[in-house]
């Protein structure tokens, strides 16, 4: 399993550069003859531009959000009605487990390392990432990790079961599918330390002269934190998962009690890694709700300080929190205390971003186009998902909702209404920008309107059943929870539905949409101001930033100029030999 | 708007506190949990109501109109008070909820004053619990679990395999049965009546199957169940508080109810059968697996139930302990009154 997808790359040519290298033969750094793409086609080789992996990187998690998506509709089959209709309990158990699996690490994650990858050096007036081979390499592990993950069920004994967090020792016992799980886990985790690196490094290297750390959209502010969330954090799933394959395949007793395991280890370092990762899910999202925000509501970002600071105490503050998913779990009960407060405290960052952006909103001019929808849209269902996320914070409730389906809702509520709806956001105000072409606004509403609705018909009454003693995870309920299954089975068959509306938009927009302007947002962010696509080396022209990034209203207002300030371009470009444009 | 806001709040509220959430008020610590949940709501709810009502506001309001394609709005890039005000007002609410939290939490942990409270251990097993009791030092296990109305009972949760989570959605309170350790909650309960107990933490094939009941008896009832239960072992005495020790094996009960003094799990918990009337749910219908089917078969199934799994379903959800579990005049029964039903 380790074997195979190391072959698949170097097949690829991901790793040709080593061979040429250690062979003695010249290498060449400033290669760029596998830039941009010419066809469809060339989407389905090794490409190191950033906005073809970007748009690789959606499209691919795409893929797997509907592969993680008709998991779900195969579930809410099952619990339309009490009883086995459809699948098995072990089926059933092999599906929650992709499906949490496939949307966390194959899906959210990278989705948002796609759209960034397209738009942050446009963002900060670089040319490309700041390696961009690794960032070719980042891409390519997804896919091992994906048909890893999917291949589980092909596994005797089923696919991996034990959940996408695989508590041990259920894990450590479990058949042959579990490991499946555990590697496509190492191969998702290093593709994002690898972009979270290039997105540091690119960050704060590559910014064009003028761009200081204060005068970046919020967008890369936004990806800067995530990435040090993800530097830091992942490593500790790698290393939860390793211990589970040494327990399996080697016998190692890391998790087994009768030989001196601690089953509790396993859960506080895979949650120290699994809560920040909540924030990997969602900070990404606020940087693409700042930027529609400002741009639809024609007003500078309320606070944007604030904004930047409150980002960082997240990341900083979501270190602090991992224990309260186990109030329940048996560990001291002091540690509930602390870990109490701190995740209390961790929704006052959270409720300045909310406030500052119902005040961005605040006497603008306000377009309410699909870009916008989903970003109020958002904004609403979000404070949902925070709200109940207080709520189980406090111990005496966690203690009675925790492991129910208020916690399938809550995170449903965050991911979602949160993460899902952000990222629909983005695509869609990004998709001229990616594709040249302009979307169908009367789809995209349609779209926006169903999915709003039936996100809610199909999530809100969980809440209900879930406070009324529905444990999660079950392939069957008792009888008393009959009527609100069927109603949320039915309303999740119309959320799946609504979804073929929006792949229809974007197949139909991409193939045959109306050509789109360079600016047709009236943006002032860098990655406007070029044509749509933009050029191979992003900017004919290094751009000099001169103001804020959501100058809006403010007239006369540029955010980077291009071209006059060509002397400047020598010595204000820091990144040394990786920023300089090519020009061969 | 803000009156607007108001009515909106109070309505969200008042809608709030008169859905029933919970199940039954089970115990002392329900009502607290209870009251801690409409404080919550009364919190959330205006929140809630602030931000889409902006959101809503906003969008009707300051929606782009015919005309102003190119218009922008006023360059407000920010205001220190509010800013202030909206850090300052979420953190005061959220430390007061945190005090109110562990004051609460402080409460339905605390041991009773009384002193001498009952203790009952509790064990998962995938996918079934047992509960051990010493009563004035005798000590037997049932498989269904009994207490008495309006004492406080500590349990002691553990496993003999993988995590489990010991939930009486009644009682509210939950914990993790985990390997290696012993972990531990008090109820107290207040209601007479009988309530799902409940597996909440995922443990394999057969999670969504391991539930059993608790019965909440009156003081008097519960002391004569101890008496029966304490008592010497009869030859296999029907489990459940309705009859009394028979000398001969009452299979059909045994069927229904389970063995209590050594924890066998009872056959209808998980097989239906017409004639003992068991929903079942987990395993095979035994109506239609059991057709034309000899002792020996029957017999091999019970003691070693993956030898031969029937079509659909998987091996591993039954326990195979049975043979331990179970004396042999209780198989030789339970194997002669399949059969019988079989044959019908």
């Amino acid at each position: 399993m380790f074997v195979l997808p190391f072959a698949f790359l170097i097949g690829l040519g991901c790793f040709d550069y080593w061979f040429y290298w250690a062979a003695g033969k010249p290498t060449r750094a400033e290669d760029h003859s596998s830039h941009g793409a010419t066809s469809w086609k060339s989407y389905f080789h090794p490409n190191t531009d950033h906005k073809v992996i970007g748009i690789q990187y959606t499209v691919h998690s795409f893929f797997f959000l509907f592969v993680g998506g008709l998991m779900a509709m195969l579930m809410r089959a099952e619990l339309a009605q009490p009883g086995r209709q459809f699948v098995d309990a072990n089926t059933f158990n092999g599906l929650f487990s992709v499906h949490a699996s496939i949307l966390i690490f194959l899906f959210i994650i990278p989705v948002f390392a796609g759209l960034a990858n397209f738009v942050l050096p446009l963002m900060i007036g670089a040319p490309d990432m700041a390696f961009p081979r690794l960032n070719a390499l980042s891409f390519w592990l997804l896919p091992c990790a994906g048909v890893l993950m999917l291949a589980s069920f092909f596994a005797p004994g089923g696919s991996f079961a034990s959940g996408w967090t695989a508590y041990a020792p259920l894990s450590t016992t479990a058949p042959l599918g579990q490991m499946f799980f555990t590697i496509a886990v190492q191969f998702a985790g290093a593709s994002s330390i690898a972009t979270a690196l290039n997105f540091l490094v690119t960050i704060i290297t590559m910014r064009a002269p003028g761009m200081s750390f204060f005068r970046m959209p919020l967008l890369a502010w936004a990806n800067f934190s995530t990435s040090l969330l993800v530097v830091i954090a992942t490593p500790f799933i790698a290393a939860s998962q390793f211990f589970v394959l040494l327990d399996y395949a080697l016998g190692f007793h890391f998790f087994d009690a009768d030989k001196g395991g601690d089953v509790l280890m396993y859960q506080h370092v895979f949650w120290f890694y699994s809560h920040p990762a909540v924030y990997i899910m969602m900070l990404p999202g606020f940087g693409i709700v700042s930027e529609v925000l400002a741009v639809k509501a024609r007003k500078p970002i309320f606070g944007y300080r604030m904004m930047a600071f409150s980002l960082l105490a997240i990341v900083v503050l979501g270190f602090t929190v991992w224990a309260h998913h186990m109030f329940v779990s048996g560990m001291q009960s002091w540690i509930r205390i602390p870990m109490m407060v701190t995740t209390a405290i961790i929704a006052v960052p959270t409720g300045i971003k909310i406030f500052s952006w119902l005040a961005t909103l605040w006497r603008g001019v306000i377009r309410l186009d699909t870009p916008m929808l989903f970003a109020l849209g958002f904004l609403t269902m979000f404070t949902c998902g925070g709200i109940s996320g207080v709520m189980l914070a406090m111990i005496p409730l966690d203690i009675h909702v925790s492991d129910t389906y208020f916690i399938v809702a809550h995170i449903h509520y965050v991911l979602f209404g949160g993460s899902l709806f952000t990222i629909f956001a983005g695509v869609y105000y990004w998709f001229p920008k990616m594709t040249g072409r302009m979307y169908d606004e009367k789809l995209g509403k349609l779209h926006f309107w169903t999915t709003f609705v039936f996100f809610n018909a199909t999530f809100a009454p969980m809440h209900i059943i879930g406070v009324n003693g529905m444990p999660r995870r079950v392939a069957d309920y008792a009888d008393q929870f009959a009527t609100w299954n069927l109603v949320i089975s039915l309303a999740s068959f119309c959320l799946g539905l609504s979804s073929l509306i929006f792949a229809y938009n974007m197949v139909a927009s991409w193939r045959g949409g109306a050509r789109a302007v360079a600016n047709p947002w009236r943006a002032l962010t860098l990655e406007w101001q070029v044509s749509s696509p933009p050029p191979v080396f992003n900017f004919d022209q290094v751009p000099t930033v001169v103001g804020g990034p959501y100058e809006y209203g403010v007239p006369g207002a540029v955010h980077g100029i291009f071209g006059p300030a060509a002397p400047a371009e020598a010595k204000a470009t820091p990144a040394g030999t990786h920023a300089q444009p090519p020009t061969e | 708007m803000v009156i607007v806001g108001l009515i909106a709040s109070v309505l969200g509220i008042a809608l709030g506190l008169v859905i029933d959430w919970f199940p039954a008020q089970g115990s002392e610590q329900a009502k607290k949990i209870d009251t801690f949940w409409d404080v919550l709501i009364i919190c959330s709810v205006p929140v809630f109501v602030l931000v889409t009502g902006v959101v809503l506001y906003s969008a009707r309001y300051f929606r782009m109109r015919p005309g102003e394609e190119n218009l922008d709005g006023p360059p407000i890039h920010g205001n220190t008070r509010l800013e202030v005000v909206w850090t300052a007002i979420p953190a005061i609410m959220l430390m007061a909820l945190c005090t109110y939290a562990y004051l609460v939490l402080h409460d339905i942990e605390k041991a009773p004053a009384a002193g001498n409270e009952r203790q009952i251990q509790v064990n998962g097993q995938q996918f079934t619990w047992t509960f051990d009791y010493n009563e004035g030092g005798k000590k037997f296990s049932s498989a269904q679990l009994y207490v008495p109305e309006g004492e406080s009972v500590k349990f002691n949760v553990k496993t003999r395999d993988v995590l489990h989570d010991f939930w009486v959605p009644a009682w509210r309170m939950k914990i993790d049965a985990v390997p290696g350790i012993t972990t531990n909650y008090r109820v107290t309960p207040i209601k007479l009546g009988t309530y799902p107990v409940v597996c909440a933490e995922l443990c394999g094939l057969g999670h969504a199957f391991m539930r059993q009941t608790a019965h909440v008896l009156p003081k008097a009832q519960y002391a004569a169940w101890v008496k029966k239960m304490s008592a010497p072992a009869a030859g296999g005495a029907a489990a459940g508080g309705a009859g009394g020790a028979a000398p001969a094996v009452d299979a059909k009960a045994l069927f229904q109810q389970g063995e209590t003094q050594t924890g066998a799990t009872a056959c209808g918990g998980c097989h239906k059968l017409a004639d003992a009337g068991t929903a079942g749910g987990v395993g095979p219908e035994l109506d239609q697996v059991l057709k034309g089917k000899d002792a020996a078969f029957i017999k091999e199934s019970i003691l070693n139930p993956n030898a031969e799994i029937a079509a659909g379903f998987d091996k591993g959800i039954m326990p195979d302990t049975y043979s331990k579990l179970l004396t042999g005049p209780e198989v030789d029964a339970l194997v002669k009154y399949l059969e019988e039903v079989a044959a019908k």
